[in-house]
C-alpha cells in the first residue's frame, strides 16, 4: 500500500466495493483519467476481503474529484482484458489496468502490441482466470441433500484461485437451472431456488454435506476407467493440480491406483504369457509323461490325471476331442465313456478302421464342477484351450496326419486358432499351416444332449460328415 | 477370489452351454458399473467438443453443451474423463483377438438395462462429475438388437429427461444402416471404429469384421451429416444430425503397420469422409489376450508421435505426403523427436524462416512455434519489428527456435548447417518410460 499517510492531498484512495466489480473501477477509471491523474497518485482498494487499505481511510476519495477535462476511450480489446483481469486475486489488477488505460489514451494501437511488457503481464493474468473458470466448471463437485420439502439440493464446496464465483454462476445456471442448487466459497456463495439467483457472505468448508452415495459409484468409475498399462502421472498433476484434489471425491483413489499399477499391468501381461520352453517333445512317451507334469492352466492344477492320446505312432487321421470326461479320466483314455462309444458306432457304419485312427483330445485334463457326488463337465475357456495347443501341435508333429478331424468347437479352436462356427464350417475341408487339412464336425457328446427327432436328425448328419471325410482318405 | 473366478467361470459354463439366463443380474450395480467401465478404457476418445450449443436455462430438461468441452477429472494415465464412458454389455459374439471382449476371451460378463444407464448418467451429470454420455456395446444377439438398445439409451435420455448434454454412440457398423441414421437423431457424435490400419491386420485379427462395410456406414454418416447442415440453412428447424460429427479409433501395434500407412490411412479418412477425429490408441496388453497379439507394453509414444502428426495435417498446414517425408526407412516416424523437427531437419535449405516477414504458413513449420504463437506473432509483427526480447513473451521455448529464425536482432549464422543439429534441438531423453 501507499507511504503515503491517508488524506494527503493530491492522493486518491479509491474504493471498488466488490473485488470482482469492474462497472465501479470502470467508472472511476474513467473520471481519474480524464483529468489525467497519474497512477501513482492513485490508491485502490477492493472492500470485503481485507483488502481495503491499511492506514484505515475512510474509504472513499479524500482528494476533491477532478472534474472531466477529457473524453477517456478504450477499445474493445482493452475491455475485454479488463472485465478478465479484474477478477483476479492480485491486488495490483486496478492499478495495472489503470495504467494501461492512461497509455491506450495515448497510443491507441496498444492493445495489438501483444509483445508489449505491462499488456503482456495483464494478458498472463487474464490466463490465470481463464483457466481458473474453466477449473471451476470442471471441479465443482455438488453432493445431494434433501431440504425440508422433500425436494433435493444440490450443493458443492469449492475453493477458487481467484474471484470468479459471480462471473462463473451464469455456467451453472445454463446448465443446471432445474435443479436447485448451491456453491459455497470461502468468499461468498451463490444459491439458485429454481427461480432466482441469490448471493450469501463466504462459507466454509463444515457448512456443505459431507457424503453423497453416488460418489461410491463415481470412485468405482474412476478406478475402472483408468488403464493401468499407460501411467501418466505428469500429464495428471499438470491439468488436475494437487491443489484441487482435497475437493475432489475421486481423489483420494490417486495415490492407490498409481501404487496398484504396476502390479495390475503385470497381472494383465502375466495372464497372457506363454511359459513352455523352446524344444518340442520328440516322442509321444515324452508327451504323454510331461502333460501329468503340466500346471500351466487351471485345469492342469485341478488334481486329476492327465489323459494322453492313443492310437499308432503315424497316422493318416488324427480325431481331436475337447478334453476328457469322467471316464476317460478315471482310465486315463481317451473316448472311453458314452460319447467315445458312440463315436465308435459311427465310425464302423462309416467303414473306418478304429485301430489305424489316433484319437486325442484339445485339452489333456477334465475339467469338472463337483455336484455331490456327481463330477459335471465343464467345458474349458479359450484361454485353456490356448494354453493347450503347444502339447497338441507337439502331437501332430509327430503323428503327421494328412487330415484332422476336429469334434466340436473347443476342438476347433485348438486347431485353428479361432473358435469356429461349427454350424457354418462343417463340411468342407480347411487347409492347415503345416500341409494338413481340417475336416469340422460336431461332438458326440452333443448328439447324447439330444433326443427324439433332432437326436435322429443331428446324428445323421454327423453319420454323413464322416461318410464324407471316409471318401477323402 | 478363487471362490469369485469359479462363480464367474460357472456363470461362463452357464452361459456357453445355452442355460445362461441373466446369470450376472446378482451382481450388484457397482460391481457391474466396474466391469463396464473397465472394458471401455480402450476407447481413447472422450472428447466433449465442438457440438452444437444448447442449455436448459428454461428450468426444463437438463445440461448444457457449449463449443469448448470439459474435462472433469483426469486419470493416472494421464487421460481426460469427460463422458460417462461405458459399455451396455460386454457379452459379444464377435471374436476380434485384439479386444478383451471377445467372446472367446475369459474376462468377467455383465450388461446393463437402458434405464440403469439412463439413470447413472443424470445422477452423475447432476453432480457435475460429467459432461455426458459415451455408450458403446459388445454385441449380443444381432448387431441390430443392440444398435436398438444403444438408441433406446439415448432416446430416453433426451426425451424423457430433456437431456442437454453430450452424447456420443458407437454405432456397430454391421447393424442396420436406417438405425445407425437415427443414432445420429439423438447423438451429438457417432463414430465407428476402422480398428485397424491395414485390410490384412483387420482379416487377421478382426474375422468378423469387414473394412469394406465399416467405410461404407463411414460414408453414410458422413453423407447425412453433410445432409442436415445442408438442410439447416435452408430451414431453421431441420433436424440436427451428429452436430459434433463423427470420429473413428485405430489400435496402433497390434498388426504389422507401420507409422506411413497409418499417416496415409487417416489421410484417406479425414480427406474422403470428412471425419472430425481419428484416435490412436496404443495396443495395451489386455487381460486374457489372444495368443496371436503381442504382449508387451504398449508403444505410448509412438501414439504420442502419431497424434502430433494428426496435428500437423489438421492445424499446421501440412499434407499426409509432407508428414510422411519426416519417417525413416522403415515407414517409422522417428521417436526421439516429433515429427516437426524431423521434417524441418530433413529440409534445411526452407530455414532460417524471417519472423518479421514469412507468411504464417512457413511460421507454422518452425518447430517449436504452435499456432497460438504464430497467431501473436502475425499480430504483433504489425505495429514494430520482432526482437528475441519480444519473442521470449509469446512463445515458450526460445532457445531450440534459434538455429530456424531470423529476428531483427538474431540471425543463426551456420547453425542450421551443422550436423549436430538434431542433437542440439532434441530434448533430453527421458528416463525408460515407454518400454
Amino acid at each position: 500500500m501507499s507511504v503515503a499517510p491517508a488524506g494527503a492531498g493530491d492522493l486518491h484512495h479509491l474504493t471498488i466495493d466488490r473485488p470482482d466489480d469492474f462497472d465501479g473501477w470502470r467508472e472511476q477509471a474513467r473520471t481519474m483519467a480524464a483529468a489525467y491523474i497519474p497512477p501513482e497518485c492513485i490508491v485502490w482498494s477492493a472492500d470485503g476481503r481485507g483488502e481495503r487499505d491499511l492506514f484505515g481511510g475512510p474509504g472513499r476519495d479524500l482528494a476533491p474529484i477532478p472534474s472531466s477535462q477529457r473524453s477517456v476511450r478504450a477499445n474493445k480489446a482493452f475491455l475485454r482484458l479488463a472485465r478478465s483481469v479484474m477478477l483476479h486475486k492480485e491486488p495490483a489488477r486496478f492499478a495495472l489496468l489503470y495504467k494501461l488505460l492512461l497509455r491506450l489514451q495515448d497510443d491507441p494501437h496498444l492493445m495489438e502490441k501483444v509483445a508489449d511488457r505491462e499488456a503482456h503481464r495483464l494478458t498472463v493474468m487474464a490466463g490465470h482466470v481463464r483457466r481458473d473458470i474453466h477449473k471451476m466448471r470442471a471441479f465443482v463437485r455438488f453432493r445431494a441433500i434433501k431440504e425440508s420439502d422433500g425436494t433435493e439440493r444440490y450443493v458443492a464446496w469449492f475453493e477458487p484461485d481467484h474471484h470468479i464465483l459471480r462471473a462463473n454462476a451464469d455456467f451453472f445456471l445454463n446448465r443446471f437451472a432445474s435443479q436447485r442448487w448451491s456453491i459455497l466459497t470461502p468468499g461468498s456463495c451463490v444459491h439458485w431456488d429454481g427461480k432466482v439467483l441469490t448471493e450469501t457472505s463466504g462459507a466454509n468448508r463444515n457448512d456443505a454435506p459431507a457424503e453423497d452415495a453416488t460418489e461410491d459409484l463415481w470412485r468405482r468409475y474412476y478406478g475402472s476407467i483408468f488403464n493401468p498399462a499407460r501411467l501418466k502421472v505428469a500429464m495428471m498433476v499438470k491439468e488436475m493440480p494437487r491443489r484441487y484434489w482435497k475437493n475432489l471425491p475421486e481423489a483420494r483413489m490417486i495415490p492407490e491406483l498409481i501404487a496398484g499399477a504396476q502390479a495390475r499391468e503385470a497381472d494383465m501381461v502375466a495372464q497372457g504369457v506363454d511359459t513352455f520352453p523352446e524344444a518340442l517333445p520328440a516322442r509321444l512317451e515324452e508327451i504323454a509323461q510331461d502333460i501329468s507334469l503340466c500346471r500351466r492352466c487351471p485345469i492342469g492344477c485341478n488334481g486329476t490325471r492327465s489323459v494322453p492320446g492313443e492310437g499308432p505312432e503315424r497316422a493318416r487321421l488324427l480325431i481331436v476331442g475337447e478334453q476328457p470326461g469322467d471316464q476317460e479320466e478315471r482310465e486315463g483314455r481317451p473316448f472311453v465313456g458314452p460319447a467315445g462309444q458312440l463315436l465308435d458306432e459311427h465310425l464302423n457304419r462309416a467303414g473306418f478302421d478304429r485301430s489305424l485312427i489316433r484319437v486325442t483330445n484339445a485339452v489333456k485334463h477334465f475339467k469338472f464342477e463337483q455336484r455331490g457326488k456327481r463330477r459335471i463337465h465343464q467345458n474349458p475357456t479359450a484361454g485353456e484351450i490356448d494354453h493347450c495347443r503347444w502339447w497338441l501341435d507337439a502331437e501332430r508333429r509327430l503323428v503327421k496326419p494328412d487330415i484332422i478331424l476336429a469334434l466340436g468347437a473347443s476342438a476347433g479352436r485348438a486347431l485353428l486358432g479361432r473358435t469356429p462356427s461349427v454350424a457354418k464350417e462343417r463340411g468342407r475341408l480347411h487347409p492347415l499351416p503345416d500341409g494338413s487339412s481340417l475336416w469340422l464336425t460336431v461332438h458326440p457328446s452333443f448328439l447324447l444332449r439330444l433326443d427324439g427327432e433332432a437326436q435322429m436328425r443331428e446324428r445323421n448328419q454327423f453319420q454323413h460328415d464322416l461318410m464324407q471325410l471316409r471318401a477323402m482318405l | 477370489m478363487p471362490r469369485q473366478r469359479e462363480k464367474v467361470q460357472r456363470s461362463v459354463a452357464h452361459y456357453r452351454n445355452g442355460t445362461y439366463k441373466e446369470h450376472m443380474s446378482n451382481l450388484s450395480l457397482s460391481e457391474r458399473l466396474e466391469i463396464l467401465a473397465d472394458a471401455a478404457k480402450y476407447d481413447a476418445s472422450c472428447a466433449s467438443s465442438g457440438t452444437a450449443k444448447r442449455h436448459s436455462r428454461d428450468g426444463k430438461g437438463l445440461g448444457s453443451t457449449q463449443g469448448m468441452g470439459i474435462c472433469h477429472a483426469y486419470a493416472p494415465d494421464g487421460r481426460c474423463i469427460s463422458l460417462l464412458k461405458i459399455l451396455l454389455t460386454n457379452h459379444c459374439i464377435f471374436d476380434c483377438h485384439y479386444c478383451v471382449n471377445r467372446k472367446s476371451s475369459n474376462v468377467r460378463r455383465a450388461r446393463f438395462t437402458s434405464k440403469e444407464v439412463v439413470d447413472l448418467t443424470l445422477n452423475f451429470y447432476r453432480r457435475n462429475y460429467i459432461e455426458g454420455l459415451f455408450l458403446s456395446s459388445g454385441i449380443v444377439k444381432s448387431s441390430s438388437h443392440t444398435m436398438e438398445q444403444m438408441i433406446e439409451v439415448a432416446r430416453s435420455l433426451r426425451e424423457d429427461h430433456g437431456f442437454r448434454g453430450y452424447i456420443h454412440l458407437k454405432t456397430i457398423p454391421e447393424a442396420d444402416p436406417e438405425l445407425v441414421e437415427r443414432a445420429g437423431l439423438w447423438a451429438d457424435r457417432v463414430s465407428i471404429n476402422v480398428e485397424l490400419p491395414t485390410e490384412t491386420g483387420l482379416a487377421k485379427l478382426a474375422p468378423d469384421k469387414d473394412g469394406k462395410q465399416i467405410e461404407g456406414v463411414i460414408a453414410r454418416i458422413g453423407d447425412a451429416i453433410a445432409e442436415s447442415r445442408d438442410a439447416r440453412k435452408r430451414f431453421r428447424h431441420a433436424p440436427r444430425f451428429a452436430p459434433a460429427g463423427q470420429s473413428t479409433q485405430m489400435i496402433v501395434g497390434a498388426d504389422e503397420a507401420n507409422d506411413s500407412q497409418i499417416i496415409e490411412r487417416a489421410s484417406h479418412l479425414y480427406n474422403r469422409f470428412q471425419l472430425r477425429r481419428v484416435y490412436y490408441s496404443a495396443f495395451s496388453p489386455i487381460p486374457d489376450a489372444s495368443a496371436v497379439l503381442p504382449l508387451k507394453r504398449p508403444p505410448l509414444i509412438r501414439e504420442h508421435r502419431l497424434y502430433q502428426s494428426d496435428w500437423l495435417v489438421r492445424f499446421y498446414g501440412f499434407t499426409a505426403n509432407e508428414v510422411q517425408q519426416a519417417t525413416d526407412a522403415d515407414g517409422m516416424l522417428p521417436l526421439d523427436i516429433d515429427p516437426k523437427l524431423a521434417w524441418a531437419l530433413g529440409y534445411r535449405e526452407r530455414f532460417p524462416v524471417d519472423i518479421n516477414r514469412a507468411p504464417r504458413e512457413m511460421l507454422l513449420r518452425v518447430p517449436g512455434l504452435g499456432t497460438r504463437a504464430v497467431a501473436a506473432i502475425m499480430q504483433a509483427r504489425r505495429c514494430h519489428r520482432l526482437r528475441l526480447d519480444d519473442l521470449s513473451r509469446l512463445t515458450r521455448f526460445i532457445s531450440s527456435l534459434r538455429p530456424f529464425i531470423i529476428t531483427a536482432d538474431w540471425r543463426p549464422t551456420l547453425l542450421i548447417d551443422r550436423l549436430d543439429l538434431r542433437a542440439r534441438t532434441t530434448p533430453p531423453r527421458q528416463m525408460e518410460l515407454f518400454g
